[in-house]
C-alpha cells in the first residue's frame, strides 16, 4: 500500500492528467516533442525529473518497477527512485528486466530485449537534438516542421572530415518512422539499435525543458549516418571480466591503485543472471581450471 | 428534464478516481499505441445517455478545465453537459474548431474531421482528440491499418461511422504531422486510430 500524506506517485491529479494527455499526443507524433506544463519532485539532485513525472503519470498499483542509472539497478539514484516509488505508490519493484512492467532509465537500455506490453520510461536531460546547432527554440520548431535537418548531416560529417569517423558515441541522433529528428538521451550508440522496432513502447520526459516525446511500439528509429560511413556500434576487444559476455556494453573500472582495470558489463542485472548462470569471465574463472 | 449540479438526476463518475482514471488512462495509451487493438473499460460505470461507458472513462480520465470539449447534436443534451461539468469541469466548446477534445454520439452524422483542429506546422499536438462512439467494434466494415505501433498490419472495424468516414481520415494523411487523433469507443470497449496510422479501405 501506498503512505498516507501523498498523492498516489507524488502528483496531484490535474497534473497527472495534463502529463497523460502530453503522453498520448507523443504517441501519435512519433519522436515530435510535447510541451508540457513539468512541476518540481522531491527527487535526487543531478537525476532531473522529466522522466520521473512521466513514470509517476503512468504507473498503477498493479505495475511492477525496474530503475537503472547508467544500467545498475544498485546506485544511490535508482535505489532511491525506487524507494520513492514503492512509498508513494505502494509498487512492486523488480531488478529483473523481464518482470517489469515500467522500466525507468537513465543512459542505457537493458541488454535482456524488451517484450510487448513493457513500457520503457528514459530520463532525458536535453530534448532538443537541434540545439546545439541553432539555439533559438522557434527556428528548430520551423526545422522540425520542414523537415530541415541537413544541418545534423553536417554536424556529423565535420567529425568525419576531423577524426575519420563519427566521433558522437553518446545521445546519438535518430530519425523515428522517417520523420522527426530525435535525442535517444544519453545511451550509448550501442543501445540505439534497440529501439528500432521494439515491441515495447518508449516514452522520453525532459523536466527542465519541459518536453515529452514517445516512440510507439514496432516503430522504425534510424540512426542517422552516410552511404559511405555507415553507422557502427562501439566494440571492445575485451569480454566482460564477470560474466564473460561478448555482446554486451562494457564498462572499464580500475581494480586497484596500480592501474589494474577491468572491463565489466555495465547493465548489472543481465551480469548476475548470467553468472547466476554459470557462466565466467577472466576475473571469475578458476585460474587452474582455465589455464590462465 | 434539466438536471442541476446538485439535482438528483446528475450520474455518478468514478468510484474511485485515483485508480479509476490511471487504469483506464493505461488502456487509452495502450490503444494509442496499438492502433485497432480493442482495449476494455474494466470499470462500471452508469453515464447519461447516450454515453457509454467506455466514452464516459475517457471523459473522466482526459478532460479538465484546460480541455474544451465540443459534443455533436446527439450527445448535447442537459444531462451529459451537467455530468460532463461536474465531474471533469471542462468548458463546453460552441464549435467543432474550437475544441480539444470531441463527442461524437452519432457518428453517421458527424462534421468533417477536417472541420477540427488539426494542430500547426510547429505545435502539431495542439489539435484534437475525438471519441467517437461506435456502435460496435467488431462489426463494420474491415479497414485496413499500418505504421507506427502496428507489427505489419491490423484488420479494424467500427460500426455505425458515415460513408466517408474513412475516406475523409485516409485525406487527412497528406498534411501529417498536423491531424486528428480518433478513440474509438463502444459499450465497454475501446481503440485509437492515431493520425500517424496509414488507412488501407
Ligand atoms: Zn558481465
Amino acid at each position: 500500500m501506498a503512505e498516507d500524506g501523498y498523492n498516489f506517485a507524488y502528483l496531484d491529479e490535474q497534473t497527472k492528467r495534463m502529463i497523460r494527455r502530453a503522453i498520448l499526443k507523443a504517441v501519435a507524433i512519433p519522436g515530435y516533442q510535447v510541451p508540457f506544463g513539468s512541476r518540481e519532485m522531491p527527487l535526487p539532485y543531478g537525476w532531473g525529473t522529466g522522466g520521473i513525472q512521466v513514470t509517476a503519470s503512468i504507473i498503477g498499483r498493479d505495475d511492477t518497477l525496474k530503475v537503472i542509472d547508467q544500467g545498475a539497478d544498485d546506485t544511490v539514484n535508482a535505489v532511491s527512485i525506487r524507494k520513492f516509488f514503492a512509498r508513494t505508490a505502494g509498487v512492486g519493484t523488480t531488478e529483473r528486466t523481464e518482470d517489469a512492467t515500467i522500466l525507468q532509465t537513465r543512459h542505457r537500455i537493458p541488454e535482456t530485449p524488451l517484450g510487448p506490453g513493457q513500457i520503457l520510461v528514459y530520463q532525458v536531460p536535453i530534448p532538443e537534438p537541434l540545439r546545439w546547432l541553432e539555439p533559438r527554440e522557434a527556428e528548430t520548431r520551423k526545422m522540425h516542421a520542414l523537415e530541415e535537418y541537413g544541418v545534423m548531416h553536417v554536424r556529423l560529417y565535420e567529425d568525419i572530415a576531423r577524426f575519420g569517423h563519427i566521433a558522437t558515441s553518446y545521445d546519438y541522433p535518430v530519425r523515428v518512422n522517417g520523420r522527426y529528428l530525435m535525442r535517444p538521451s544519453p545511451i550509448p550508440k550501442f543501445d540505439n539499435p534497440k529501439m528500432d522496432r521494439s515491441p515495447a513502447l518508449q516514452l522520453f520526459g525532459a523536466g527542465r525543458e519541459k518536453r515529452i516525446y514517445a516512440i510507439p511500439p514496432h516503430t522504425g528509429v534510424r540512426s542517422l549516418d552516410f552511404d559511405d560511413h555507415p553507422f557502427e556500434v562501439q566494440k571492445w576487444e575485451d569480454v566482460c571480466a564477470l560474466c564473460g559476455s561478448g555482446e554486451s556494453f562494457l564498462d572499464e573500472i580500475v581494480t586497484d591503485d596500480r592501474g589494474g582495470r577491468m572491463f565489466v558489463c555495465s547493465d548489472t542485472d543481465y551480469c548476475g543472471r548470467r553468472r547466476e548462470a554459470g557462466h565466467t569471465g577472466p576475473a571469475t574463472r578458476d585460474p587452474e581450471g582455465s589455464g590462465a | 428534464m434539466a438536471a442541476t449540479l446538485n439535482g438528483p438526476a446528475l450520474r455518478p463518475g468514478f468510484a474511485a478516481p485515483v485508480p479509476d482514471s490511471q487504469q483506464v488512462f493505461r488502456r487509452v495509451l495502450a490503444a494509442m499505441s496499438e492502433p485497432g487493438a480493442v482495449q476494455d473499460i474494466a470499470i462500471a460505470l452508469t453515464p447519461p445517455a447516450p454515453l457509454d461507458p467506455a466514452t464516459a472513462a475517457v471523459c473522466l480520465t482526459l478532460l479538465d478545465f484546460e480541455t474544451p470539449v465540443w459534443l455533436d447534436a446527439a450527445a448535447d443534451n442537459d444531462d451529459t453537459r451537467a455530468w460532463l461539468r461536474f465531474h471533469c469541469g471542462c468548458p463546453l466548446a460552441g464549435e467543432a474548431d474550437g475544441a480539444r477534445f470531441a463527442v461524437l454520439a452519432r457518428p453517421e452524422a458527424a462534421p468533417p474531421l477536417a472541420g477540427f483542429r488539426l494542430g500547426s506546422e510547429a505545435y502539431p499536438d495542439e489539435s484534437a482528440t475525438l471519441v467517437v462512439q461506435a456502435a460496435s467494434l467488431e462489426a463494420g466494415d474491415a479497414v485496413d491499418l499500418r505504421g507506427p505501433g502496428i507489427e505489419d498490419r491490423r484488420a479494424f472495424r467500427a460500426a455505425g461511422l458515415a460513408e466517408d468516414f474513412w475516406k475523409q481520415r485516409r485525406d487527412l494523411e497528406r498534411l501529417f504531422p498536423l491531424g486528428v487523433d480518433l478513440l474509438f469507443a463502444s459499450g465497454a470497449s475501446l481503440a485509437a486510430v492515431p493520425r500517424s496510422t496509414q488507412i488501407g479501405l
